[in-house]
């Protein structure tokens, strides 16, 4: 049987982990609410640039945009949004599974795969199993700069300017609710249309200042840019949220830990007890 | 009615205005309802305008009460010093951006105080 100081070290060094799990805790507690906020705040723009970019969508348009354009795809491009840290429960690994089936999919109707990644887990893990990595944007903290996130949509966008690429996903954790976060896989470009409602005319077009090309241009890009800002922000969320719960769930677990190896300390240190008095018993006794 | 300030020039959009889609320039937006009137300073975006209906995507936007003259002036200055002085690390581009959108602010400042 176990003796008591060994008992006594376990205990000692679950309950200091515990302590460190539920600051953890804590501080996902506080950075949630203030992400969840920075969520809700790019939620008006990203909602209204849709409605215009619908809006286009059924505009009889003069210059017809690339970005709406079906090519035959042979090579697609995912952006994926993942968190810098770990601690965060299945999130990331949940999110990239369901890459990989996408990607798997795609495969198999004879379209590569190449990713764009955001957050240090993505770039760790595309790494490790071998894909075709054209940009990564990592370390973007608490609060992402729209800036930093340029670069990399950029480079997507480029790619299928070049004809690199013919279809774009943008894959991120959906927040849901505090409980429970969605991984998705949205189609970027080509720009889904929107279903068409018979009843509306489609014979008018905008009236452009200036040229419709340069317009569409620079407000689609606008577009790209902000959903992959908003999923960025939303997957902030998202880690915080889970990380709130991994801790908690680590904390309980502790304490259930906890609660067992004193029952076996005080068992032990009986059984110590009553032996040493039989002994004593014992020796009495023989004398 | 609804003024801004568009890349080509100013606009002043009324009800029923037939649907156009423009950039625009760092400048004021006013949005007048009846006798009431809101005004913004909006720093670039677009500008979408459906015959019921005016959307502004603004790239950063303030009320034109919480604008500060004095902060203003003070971005004013410190970007111009930043063009005038010709290091080598100055990013020539971003400091202009900066002095037009500083320029803009006043300008946006001035105006509304006119029309007061």
């Amino acid at each position: 049987m176990a003796n008591t100081k060994e008992v006594r070290k376990q205990i000692a060094s679950i309950k200091s982990t515990q302590k460190i799990t539920s600051a953890m805790e804590m501080v996902a507690a506080s950075k949630m609410k203030k992400t969840q906020d920075t969520m809700l705040e790019g939620r008006p723009y990203s909602l209204k640039i849709k409605d215009v970019i619908s809006h286009i969508a059924l505009a009889n348009s003069e210059y017809p945009h690339p970005f709406y354009e079906e090519r035959s795809p042979k090579k697609a491009c995912f952006i994926v949004v993942s968190s810098d840290k770990g601690l965060c429960g299945g999130l990331n690994t949940n999110l990239f599974k369901q890459v990989i089936a996408k990607s798997a999919e795609l495969h198999e109707q004879g379209v590569e795969s190449c990713f764009a990644l955001i957050g240090t887990k993505a770039a760790g893990f595309f790494k490790s199993v071998g894909g075709h990595v054209v940009a990564v944007a990592q370390k973007l903290g608490d609060k992402p700069n729209p800036d930093d996130l340029i670069g990399l949509t950029k480079v997507v966008l480029d790619m299928h300017k070049n004809g690199d690429i013919d279809q774009a996903y943008l894959c991120a954790n959906g927040f849901v609710n505090t409980m429970t976060q969605q991984p998705n896989v949205e189609q970027l470009i080509p720009l889904a249309p929107e279903e068409q409602d018979e009843s509306s005319p489609s014979q008018w077009d905008y009236i452009y200042e200036p040229e419709a090309k340069e317009l569409l241009e620079g407000l689609l890009t606008r577009y790209i840019e902000s959903l992959v800002y908003q999923a960025v922000i939303e997957n902030n969320a998202c880690e915080q949220a889970a990380k709130m719960i991994a801790m908690k769930n680590a904390t309980d677990n502790a304490g259930d830990l906890i609660k067992e190896l004193e029952l076996l300390y005080n068992n032990v240190r009986q059984a110590a007890i009553t032996q040493e008095l039989s002994e004593i018993v014992g020796g009495a006794a023989a004398v | 009615m609804v003024y801004a300030t568009g890349t080509l020039g100013e606009l002043g959009i009324a009800p029923g205005h037939t649907p156009l889609l423009t950039g625009l320039a760092a400048g004021p937006v006013r949005v007048q309802n009846g006798s009431e009137e809101e005004a913004f300073f909006c720093s670039g975006g677009f500008l979408e305008v459906q015959p019921d209906l005016v959307t502004v995507l603004s790239d950063t936007a303030e009320r034109a009460e919480s604008l500060d003259e004095s902060e203003a002036l003070k971005a004013k200055e410190v970007a111009e010093q930043e063009l005038a002085n010709k290091d080598a690390s100055l990013d020539y581009a971003k400091a202009s951006a900066q002095l037009a959108e500083a320029v803009a602010r006043l300008k946006t400042i001035q105006k509304l105080r006119k029309n007061q």
